[in-house]
């Protein structure tokens, strides 16, 4: 299925980015990494629009490097409101990007829509085997590789130390460890939390995927949304005790409140992707020395699954006039010098060379005490269960969680229903886009 | 139309000619708003409409299908569930609002108060406060961790209900909305209410009657153009209620869901379902019904007048 509308507009920029020679090359019109070479030694402007804090010193080096090429940084928003701002971007025409950061869970609905290029041509499928599988697979989308992963997000729980020596609790190595310690401390300190949560799509979905469960299942345009899976009942069934029980702080993630609970004690674990020692000691020095990361707590007793939680990819719109030189710095920023720039500044790698590097393994997190807390996340990343997918319009999905499974954080719908609210939405809202979603 | 002109003679010959020039020069005179009504008004409402013609899909692109975003909007029970609480919303603290700004303009106005331009300014400032700021100072107060209900319930026991919770969250935005507008209502009524001859009361207390009796009498009557403004006003703030629940949303995310006012909905369906046309039909519809309500408030205070 071909959009009728669009399709002479495509034509017509890609007519025109011929037209104007950046990406023309002798070789019957397909683009290959010689044009990338090409467009680095011809120079020329690009825009990025990304979130990422690393990049700035990975856009200095780059234009350091090439000479007449000039990358333009800039944050149109983190997450979501960025996505707007590209969308509309791409609707108007004008003004998209050359590259664009988006998150795995948002690449498929920009794929899907075909807004963002197909990069194999360019030298992105030879990238097979560069990344851990999880990535990997979050970029390679039908056939496609419509974005290069920058960083990832193995899952790890961060926990403080402090908290659990005071108290004699021992560090939970399972989910039903993790809700019997979060009763205890309850117990112990009314103050204490054993976590925070408000509903949040990013985390729910990386425990049902952790749990094993495939609430979505996408085969082109053919959509299932299904959570009454084992993985996502599992989920569900767990985390209803926690809110029962008031085990987890009513307090929203990314606000000042939370870091401050982080650093007072309030809050006695995270589970979250491998980015988390960048927040902490960035948002919590407080804290330093007293938290530690512990490999996720397991569904199955003895089990070793882990899931991604967060990390972005690097794509190229389709409408942008310089794809070749967009190319050039994504594999610069992705798989060139620019990874290690961005792990001297904290980010969390995608790429195996660097996952199993001795070097990244060993280094020790002062904030950590000195624990090698790579071991943990590189060890998770290796563990990521296969076989996940995202819908491939997760964001708007997304927007819509709290309206439909938040529910459950303030009155006395369960989490189950809750799924089961999301699930209708998101497939009414599918098949209103033309996807086949449950039928 | 047409302006008063010397007696022509004659009226053949000249007359065509003239009255073309007529219209021309009237042209030029409305010309520069016309360009400008069209431009900002009329422009972007025909857009609207255009858009609400088609569906664009993730899959299946550009689409035109008639009515059918309008069909789907009126048996959309998301819409008609944000429309049902704005509706609520008004008829719950509109009264209350309007009812709070007559009665500190009437004390104002009765110059029996003590620093009258003290409480007049002060009343009306929080009007001043940029709503979004209003929210903010409210959300931080209505936190029961961190803000003023948090601090009581730590100094007395958790007594207070949470002000963020889903059942309370639309009496907090009204509560918000009243602090935001009485000053500004209170302003309506109370120049109005400067422009009554101070002879009538003068003449009424003459005749015995109190306070009060002047009040349902002769001020109340003589400003009802005023109330009914000023309810017209606030019909339509309370259909657009925006600000506050959105401000609020990153507060209580679980309470105020995306479709917690038609506005909030379209704005949702807009910038995060990428339903663009379907976001410009709730659009519409929501002006027709504002409208509609507006003026049927209107023609009511009218005939009352009469």
């Amino acid at each position: 299925m071909t959009p009728p509308v669009r399709t002479p507009l495509r034509g017509l920029g890609m007519a025109a980015a011929l037209l104007l020679g950046l990406t023309a090359c002798g070789s019957g019109g397909e683009s290959s990494a010689d044009d990338v070479q090409a467009a680095l030694e011809e120079g020329g402007k690009i825009t990025v629009w990304a979130w990422e804090p690393t990049l700035k010193q990975v856009v200095k080096d780059f234009e350091a490097k090439h000479e007449g090429v000039d990358v333009e940084l800039v944050n149109a928003g983190t997450g979501p409101d960025q996505y707007s701002a590209l969308q509309n971007a791409i609707k108007a025409g004008s003004g998209v990007p050359d590259v664009a950061q988006i998150e795995y869970f948002a690449l498929s609905q920009f794929a899907v829509a075909e807004s963002v290029a197909d990069l194999s041509s360019f030298g992105a499928a030879d990238l097979d085997g560069t990344f851990s599988t999880g990535p990997w697979n979050s970029v390679n989308l039908s056939g496609g590789v419509y974005g290069v992963p920058m960083d990832s997000g193995p899952m790890a729980l961060f926990y403080n130390k402090d908290i659990f020596d005071e108290h004699g609790i021992e560090v939970p190595t399972t989910w039903e460890e993790y809700v019997e310690a979060g009763r205890r401390l309850q117990e112990a300190d009314s103050d204490v939390y054993i976590t925070n949560d408000t509903g949040e799509p990013g985390l729910a979905t990386s425990l049902i995927w952790q749990a094993g469960g495939k609430p979505y299942r996408v085969d082109g345009t053919d959509v299932t949304v299904d959570f009454t899976d084992e993985g996502s009942t599992a989920y569900a069934q767990t985390w209803q005790q926690l809110i029962d029980e008031d085990l987890v702080a009513p307090i929203n993630s990314w606000t000042d409140e939370w870091f401050q609970a982080m650093a007072d004690g309030t809050i006695a674990t995270i589970p979250a992707g491998a980015w988390m020692p960048a927040n902490l000691e960035s948002s919590v020095a407080e804290g330093s020395g007293s938290w530690r990361a512990a490999p996720l707590p397991q569904w199955e007793e003895g089990a070793s699954a882990s899931a991604e939680n967060g990390g972005s990819s690097l794509t190229v719109p389709e409408a942008s006039q310089n794809k070749a030189l967009a190319y050039a710095f994504i594999e610069y920023a992705t798989v060139g010098e620019g990874v290690d720039t961005r792990l001297d500044n904290g980010a969390f790698p995608a790429t195996n060379k660097h996952l199993e590097s001795e070097e990244f393994l060993s280094r020790e997190f002062e904030y950590f005490g000195g624990q090698q807390a790579n071991k943990v996340f590189s060890e998770s990343a290796s563990n990521v269960v296969e076989g996940w997918s995202y819908l491939p319009y997760q964001v708007y999905a997304n927007s819509i969680f709290n309206d439909t499974v938040g529910k459950a954080y303030v009155s006395d719908t369960t989490l189950a229903e809750g799924l089961q609210a999301w699930q209708e939405q998101s497939v009414e809202y599918g098949n209103q886009q033309g996807f086949s979603v449950n039928k | 139309m047409t302006t008063p002109t010397a007696p022509a003679p004659v009226a053949a010959g000249p007359s065509p000619r003239r009255s073309r020039r007529r219209s021309w020069t009237g042209w030029a005179f409305i010309g520069p708003f016309m360009a400008v009504f069209a431009l900002v008004f009329l422009a972007p409402i025909a857009y609207s409409v255009y858009l609400s013609l088609f569906r664009d899909q993730l899959i299946g692109g550009n689409t035109f299908v008639g009515l059918e975003n309008y069909t789907q909007a009126l048996v959309d029970a998301q819409f008609w569930g944000a429309l049902g609480r704005v509706s609520l919303f008004l008829a719950v603290q509109v009264p209350i609002m309007l009812f709070l700004a007559l009665l500190v303009a009437l004390a104002i106005d009765s110059g029996r108060l003590y620093g009258r331009d003290f409480f007049r300014v002060s009343i009306f400032l929080p009007y001043a406060v940029p709503a979004v700021v209003a929210t903010l100072m409210w959300g931080f107060m209505y936190g029961n961790r961190f803000g003023l209900v948090g601090n009581i319930n730590d100094a007395f026991g958790p007594t207070l209900p949470d002000p963020l919770s889903p059942d309370l969250v639309l009496a907090s935005i009204g509560n918000i909305v009243t602090w935001e507008f009485v000053g500004y209502n209170m302003l309506i009524f109370y120049s109005a209410l400067r422009v009554v001859p101070h002879t009538l009361y003068e003449a009424a207390q003459i005749d015995g009657a109190g306070q009060l009796r002047i009040i349902t009498a002769i001020k109340l009557p003589a400003i009802r153009g005023a109330l009914v403004i000023a309810t017209i006003f606030s019909i339509i703030g309370s259909f657009q209620l925006f600000n506050e629940p959105s401000i609020l949303r990153h507060l209580a995310p679980n309470a105020i869901t995306t479709d917690f006012t038609p506005n909030l909905y379209t704005f949702s369906l807009a910038f995060r379902g990428q339903q663009h046309n379907y976001a410009a039909t709730v659009a519409i519809i929501m002006g027709l019904i504002t409208m509609a309500i507006a003026y049927a408030v209107q023609l009511r205070g009218m005939r009352k007048d009469v």
